[in-house]
């Protein structure tokens, strides 16, 4: 198959790559790129271990061309935290044992990013329904509910610290 | 990256009483949240080829010819083996050596492995396992294990008569004059359907050989047991231990799908060699569910006496369970099932037969709870029925058949620590039992069960002169300590384990302590993570190592400060006058003093389990003891739509004795992984099998539940703070798995009044007991 010149923007750095149009974003990110945080867990897009932010939504890595990516931002699990400052989500998993083998974290914590960014104070059933397509093995949800509740303290503590500033 | 853990470490800096007990982040946790730690498939070495298996279409052929010689000569390919160059076999079990890594004569299951290949790429090795011609005579297959204990040719082992791989009787005390004495006596049969780990992470090996002549292979690997593989890749290979180095990178989940060796493993390895070149295999979803090692289908005919007052007087089981094409870990499975029947309740006489039959299908092995799970749903259901008919409360029936430890079962289990009281009670009180159980409106139920499990199995697969586990580690100038432990971190918390309890003892700031584990070229032998074994093993023995390196540092301190060790204190990252504390040293300049003398600072400690903790003398007594025993109850309510049969689980509540936590928050996950993996077994996952197929190798044909199928589930940690335990630590991720699955069976039954005795209870064996009750209306 032929190859073309495709530039992806990912975690904030423009990347240049000879890529065959039926490359996955997957396989692109983590053969040629490196970027292995993204994982594959399944054959049919059932599990949501590859999840990247496409413009900040969620979206399976494993289903996607690379080639058709061109003009969005990418984000993957190695652009989220802010230099060495874990991001809220990232130190909620840590704290709150949400991470255990830590193969599904990667796609749990960029889902679970869209939503506090859609919504800042989710439910219950609102952060159930939004990682319903996040499967993890280990920790029966219980502990990646309280990661994301820990992320919403600490996104809210953060504000009130940033308040008087303005 | 620089960790940024919320908590502050340094609020536990250096004392043992603050650090074991602590809700410590994994130490691995920075690495896994950003992405930046590696499994073993995002490794990748310069010339790196990809590697696939052929895998066999019939479920029992003889191979009467392979041609490999099409795919030899496709441009990309570098190797091709087959079964002739693979002759050696090997399997988990002493007794059970019945595989190769390629078949040699036979196949016995559809996915069997055939051959392997490697090239530049992985569609270049897919055409290429196309090329490979094979030539099958097909023979009869047996897919139902009570089927295929009446086949009398064909078998499927040779030198396995009626396709029976191990069979075990075991009578203990009398079970005739134990049921002459019952006054009620129940017998019933019970069905457990096939179940499988599905780690999210597949396994991926990695192989590489150094160029001759040293002709070392160095394997990354995606396992649970570093060690085993080590021995198995040198005895296929037909190479020297010390020329194979297994190292195992984070591991994306096991719950004991890798704790034997994986075909792809030896795979990756002889191709390697056969290629001159990195060989990395990691298998597809479907091939994951292939490779299986399970937890297998298993038939319970089970008979229980009581007295009038419930108290059990002789339990008979006998257990049939569906082993697949190969022994696995087979005998030790169908010893399980039978052996802890045991070590719960106080049981004075039991009768056990059991059998592990070949089918061809997949082979069965060890899964979270191994062996345990489905003897116990079935006895716990049955209690539960008994309790029904002889107006006695569930909770009250487990009460009066307790054991009164320090005690020794008939079986020769040795119990000391026994948090199984307190775990009842407590979710007795916080479910409000009392209220609701039998009360709730028609629809809603409420149920309760127990269970328990083994911290490390007493006598190793492996019989040798040596320690179950070893731990070194060195203290450097700066006071920098390494662990260097063959303990295998699978996401269950080890390295956080022996990190916290080796910084208690010697009463520094975990930031001191870093651990390199799980690489056979530079960590002591480990014998691997399964049957909940390392906290109580290797952590016994990191707080050895400590307890070493600790005497040392003392010895040094108090020559220096003009003083004996007795009279020194080693807390808060100093050591102390006990009588005068303006007299100390800091840990690092102590450390100092040891290397300096010394040249270096290291300190090694092992673990054996006692003698009194090895079990009895009899035929398959080796299986079953253990150092230690965890305990659960749990409760779990439900909803059951009478119209549709589905049930909704509403809320469980987990008690569980893991005699002490040592990271609370570690032991509530392992605890709720274990109670979920259970839900899913009680009510929704099955592998479903066809002529030998699996019809849903997939994660959501197979059900594997997502936030919306999952209930929160409450943990209640019980410490009995085991005499031999580390800071008096036992197991915390496998025991609680078992209780939850009858728990869900009799929550059913309070809320519409009918048992099912087959797993998992879909809607549809709801619905079909629920007409059979109507038709015996009146």
């Amino acid at each position: 198959m032929n190859k073309e010149l495709v530039q992806l923007h990912i975690n904030g750095r423009a990347y240049e790559l000879s890529l065959e149009a039926n490359r996955l974003l997957l396989d692109v990110l983590r053969q040629n790129l490196g970027l292995t945080g993204t994982k594959r867990g399944c054959d049919d897009s059932s599990c949501g271990a590859c999840t990247v932010l496409i413009d900040g939504e969620p979206q399976m890595s494993c289903l996607m061309l690379a080639v058709s990516y061109q003009e969005c931002e990418i984000t993957t699990i190695e652009g989220v935290a802010d230099g060495s400052r874990l991001d809220p989500l990232q130190r909620g998993f840590s704290v709150e044992g949400g991470a255990q083998c830590g193969y599904c974290t990667p796609g749990m914590i960029l889902t679970a990013k869209y939503l506090l960014a859609q919504n800042p104070d989710p439910t219950e059933q609102e952060i159930n329904d939004a990682l319903s397509g996040n499967l993890c093995r280990c920790t029966g949800y219980t502990q990646i509910l309280a990661s994301v509740r820990r992320a919403m303290e600490l996104l809210r503590e953060a504000q009130l610290q940033e308040a008087p500033a303005r | 990256m620089t960790v940024d853990p919320v908590t502050s470490r340094g609020s536990h800096r250096g004392s043992s009483s603050s650090l074991v007990g602590a809700r410590i982040p994994m130490v691995d946790s920075a690495d896994k949240v950003t992405g930046a730690g590696k499994y073993t498939d995002d490794l990748t070495l310069p010339g790196m080829l990809v590697g696939k298996i052929l895998h066999s279409p019939h479920a029992h052929a003889r191979i009467r010819s392979i041609d490999p010689s099409a795919a030899e000569r496709l441009p990309g390919v570098h190797a091709v083996v087959t079964g002739r160059e693979t002759p050696v076999k090997y399997g988990i079990l002493p007794v059970g050596h019945d595989e190769t890594i390629f078949a040699t004569d036979k196949v016995r299951y559809i996915g069997d492995n055939v051959a392997g290949v490697a090239a530049d790429s992985e569609s270049v090795a897919e055409e290429a396992l196309r090329l490979i011609k094979v030539d099958y005579e097909v023979l009869p297959a047996y897919f139902d294990p009570e089927q295929s204990m009446l086949v009398e040719t064909n078998l499927i082992h040779d030198g396995k008569p009626r396709n029976i791989e191990k069979e075990y009787h075991h009578h203990f005390g009398n079970v005739e004059a134990g049921f002459a004495e019952a006054d009620y006596i129940r017998d019933d049969r019970f069905e457990c359907a096939e179940v499988t780990h599905a780690a999210l992470e597949p396994h991926s090996t990695l192989a590489r050989f150094d160029p001759d002549p040293d002709g070392s292979v160095t394997v990354w690997s995606s396992t649970q047991v570093p060690y085993y593989l080590m021995r198995t890749l040198a005895a296929t290979l037909e190479l020297p231990e010390e020329k194979v180095r297994v190292i195992k990178p984070l591991v994306g989940g096991g719950f004991g799908g890798k704790s034997e060796v994986v075909p792809l493993e030896l795979a990756a390895a002889v191709l390697a060699r056969k290629a001159g070149a990195p060989v990395k295999i990691t298998y597809t979803r479907e091939e994951v569910f292939y490779a299986h090692r399970g937890r297998p289908r298993q038939i319970v005919e089970l008979k229980t006496g009581v007295k009038r007052d419930g108290k059990i007087t002789a339990v008979e089981a006998r257990i049939i369970q569906d082993g697949g094409a190969y022994c696995s870990y087979g005998v030790v499975t169908i010893l399980y099932s039978g052996q802890l029947l045991n070590a719960l309740y106080d049981i004075p006489n039991v009768k056990f037969d059991g059998y592990r039959v070949l089918t061809n299908k997949p082979a069965c092995g060890a899964m979270r709870g191994h062996g345990t799970v489905n003897s116990r749903f079935a006895f716990e259901t049955q209690l539960n029925m008994i309790a029904e008919v002889l107006g006695i409360d569930p909770a009250e029936i487990r009460r009066r058949n307790l054991l009164h430890p320090p005690s020794m079962t008939v079986n020769g289990l040795r119990v000391l620590s026994y948090g199984y009281p307190e775990c009842l009670d407590r979710v007795v009180e916080q479910s409000r039992w009392k209220q609701k159980y039998g009360k709730l409106p028609y629809g809603k139920g409420i149920g309760l069960a127990g269970s328990h499990y083994v911290s490390g199995a007493a006598n190793a697969i492996v019989r040798a002169e040596m320690p179950h586990t070893t731990v070194d580690l060195t203290i450097d100038r700066s006071g920098r300590v390494t662990i260097y432990s063959g303990a295998s971190e699978i996401g269950q918390g080890s390295d956080t384990m022996q990190v916290q309890v080796v910084a208690a003892e010697l009463g520094i700031g975990l930031e001191r302590v870093k651990i390199v584990a799980a690489d056979t070229a530079r960590t002591p032998i480990d014998l691997g993570s399964y049957s909940s074994r390392v906290t109580f093993m290797a952590g016994n023995a990191a707080i050895a190592a400590a307890r070493e390196a600790k005497q040392q540092i003392l010895a040094a301190a108090a020559q220096k400060l003009g003083t004996t060790p007795e009279n020194l204190a080693m807390e808060g990252e100093r050591i102390t006058c006990r009588d005068d504390s303006r007299l100390w040293l800091s840990f690092a300049d102590a450390a100092a003093l040891v290397v300096g003398s010394d040249g270096a600072l290291r300190a090694s400690g092992s673990y054996s389990p006692p003698a009194s903790a090895q079990g009895g003398k009899y035929k398959g007594a080796g299986v079953g003891p253990s150092p230690a025993y965890s305990y659960s109850a749990q409760t779990v309510e439900v909803t059951v739509d009478p119209e549709t049969g589905e049930v909704k689980v509403d809320r469980i509540i987990a008690a569980h004795d893991c005699g002490k936590a040592i990271n609370p928050t570690t032991v509530e996950g392992q605890v709720q992984g274990s109670v979920w993996m259970g839900l899913g077994q009680a009510v929704q996952e099955e592998m479903m099998w066809q002529g030998g197929r699996l019809m849903n190798p997939g994660l959501l044909e197979y059900r594997s539940a997502s936030t919306l199928e999952s209930p929160p589930i409450e943990t209640i940690i019980v410490e009995s703070n085991d005499p031999e335990g580390p800071f008096g630590a036992k197991e915390a991720g496998e025991g609680s798995l078992a209780a939850t699955i009858p728990a869900v069976v009799q929550a059913i039954h309070d809320a519409v009044g009918v048992w099912i005795t087959s797993l998992p209870v879909t809607p549809e064996k709801v619905l079909k007991a629920l007409e059979e009750k109507e038709s015996l209306k009146p």
